[in-house]
């Protein structure tokens, strides 16, 4: 695999997104599409019936070999060699410091591993797997050759059934399985980043144009709509989850985050696990938390948020949540004393200090 | 695309709508369609004096904040308060009922150093 050049590359759908009218911004090393129509006509297709996104520009890596699992296992806060075949679970690599170096989802298939990895840190971490292989363990990148749509959705079983060779149906979350779509080998995918049901597909890059385009032509009627990272940014946070780069970052650790369930202390060792452990016990460390504005005016990163007078934290993701009654809703980090749900804070915009109130995570689930 | 005849225009995307020794203060179509979904508009307050081309208040769309230029000086007599709870009115009607404030021109001559429809298009064009 190269490393990330400035020139930003294209995903196997790149004419496809010129084509829909997109708006393309470079992201992680590729041309990506931030909207199409609109972010929050985008988000509302998500939420009621289902929408299209290209996730081609994350990194995906291959493991093979008898000791993927251990090895995995000392890397990681989650448990690997509890998967079973045809298991998805997310998972955290950290530093020595307890820090996340980059949050990734493992698929568990009969022969071999896929590991998704965030395309900001794709370079970052083929070294760092790279730097750590052991015996027994192979690795091999797919990242920019492979491609990866994800349907996401109320609808996207009842879209997605038709043109695949499996029971989708009677596929669980966080399962995964092979298959194909339109005729085309996929890894099929119960799993997504905007808190609805829907998968992700994972296929060859020759193949993309073809099932992108056959999946909107034949759910056209059923309301089916490209999606772009705008709206899956706003989906995510109502949803509570972590953004690489600002919930998790390598001085954001997963316990920061309020990701305690995917860390498992009980693993004999793993990197980073003395320095979580240690903020385990004391407790006393910043955390991420949720916040939800009084008014209108919508919070952003960095604004800084306050405790009566006291400077308590920073703003980290902020959006308007058109699922959350149409309020301004953020993640902040802050410290311990301002994080217990019902703390009213204060967040300074553009010099004038405006009322939210810490709620617990995620802002939506849905029903 | 063809700009409303009767309106000038900034480089910064506003446009204004003189009438006597008052103005009509907006963003452009081509304004709106960049930015996207509005979901916050500030304003500047009643009364308060605007020097032209300063920064006197934020549009905010669901990613980005972005400032909003006055294109001619004046005291501030009106601002549209409908924005406060529909400013998705500023993408449905950039020209109507999206406008923003109003202002009593301290100078109309400020207007020389705004475009015409024609150069607007121009700018939007390159």
């Amino acid at each position: 695999m190269t490393t990330e050049t400035t020139a930003a590359k294209r995903t196997a759908l790149y004419d496809e997104h010129v084509r829909l009218g997109a708006r393309l911004i470079p992201f992680g090393g590729f041309d990506m599409p931030v909207q199409y129509s609109s972010i929050l006509k985008e988000h509302e297709a998500v939420r009621h019936r289902a929408g299209l996104f290209d996730l081609s520009h994350m990194g995906q890596f291959i493991l093979e070999g008898e000791n993927v699992a251990q090895w995995a296992d000392a890397l990681t806060v989650n448990a690997v060699s509890t998967m079973k075949p045809g298991q998805a679970r997310y998972n955290i690599f950290t530093n020595e410091q307890g820090g996340a170096l980059d949050d990734v989802i493992f698929y568990k298939l009969p022969d071999r591993w896929l590991l998704v990895v965030n395309a900001s840190n794709a370079g970052k971490m083929w070294a760092h797997l790279n730097a750590h292989l052991g015996q027994g363990v192979k690795l091999a990148s797919l990242h920019g050759r492979n491609a990866l749509v994800a349907i996401q959705g109320p609808k996207s079983v009842e879209m997605l059934a038709p043109h695949v060779d499996i029971d989708i149906s009677a596929l669980k979350y966080y399962f995964c399985a092979e298959g194909s779509v339109y005729g085309k080998r996929a890894v099929i995918a119960r799993t997504g980043y905007t808190g609805e049901d829907g998968f992700e597909l994972f296929v060859d890059g020759a193949d993309a144009q073809e099932i992108w385009n056959a999946l909107l032509r034949d759910n056209e009627s059923g309301g089916l709509i490209p999606a772009g990272l705008g709206a899956r940014d706003v989906l995510r946070l109502e949803a509570g989850m972590p953004l690489y780069g600002h919930e998790l970052t390598e001085e954001i650790t997963p316990v920061q985050a309020g990701l305690n369930w995917a860390v498992k202390l009980s693993k004999p060792d793993f990197t980073g696990k003395a320095a979580l452990e240690e903020q385990v016990a004391q407790d006393a460390y910043p955390r991420i938390v949720g916040i939800v504005m009084d008014g209108r005016a919508p919070a952003r990163e960095g604004y800084h948020v306050f405790l009566g007078d006291r400077l308590a934290g920073e703003i980290r993701s902020g959006s308007i949540a058109p699922s959350v009654q149409n309020k301004n809703i953020a993640t902040a980090l802050v410290e311990k004393e301002a994080s217990a749900p019902g703390t009213p804070v204060v967040v300074h915009i553009r010099g004038t200090a405006y009322g939210a109130t810490v709620v617990p995570l995620p802002f939506y689930k849905r029903s | 695309m063809a700009q409303p005849a009767d309106l000038l225009y900034s480089k910064e995307h506003e446009w204004i709508k003189v009438d006597g020794d008052t103005a009509t203060v907006g963003i452009t179509d081509y304004a709106q369609n960049s930015l996207g979904d509005i979901v916050y508009v500030e304003l500047p307050k009643v009364g308060a004096s605007l020097a032209q081309f300063s920064s006197v208040g934020v549009v905010e769309s669901v990613k980005a904040v972005s400032d909003l230029f006055t294109p001619i000086g004046g005291e501030v007599t009106e601002v549209n308060a409908e924005l406060e709870n529909d400013p998705a009115l500023v993408n449905r009607e950039p020209y109507a009922g999206g406008w923003m404030f109003k202002v009593k021109l301290s100078d109309g001559a400020q207007t020389g150093a705004l475009l015409s429809p024609a150069d607007y298009d121009k700018l939007i064009a390159e």
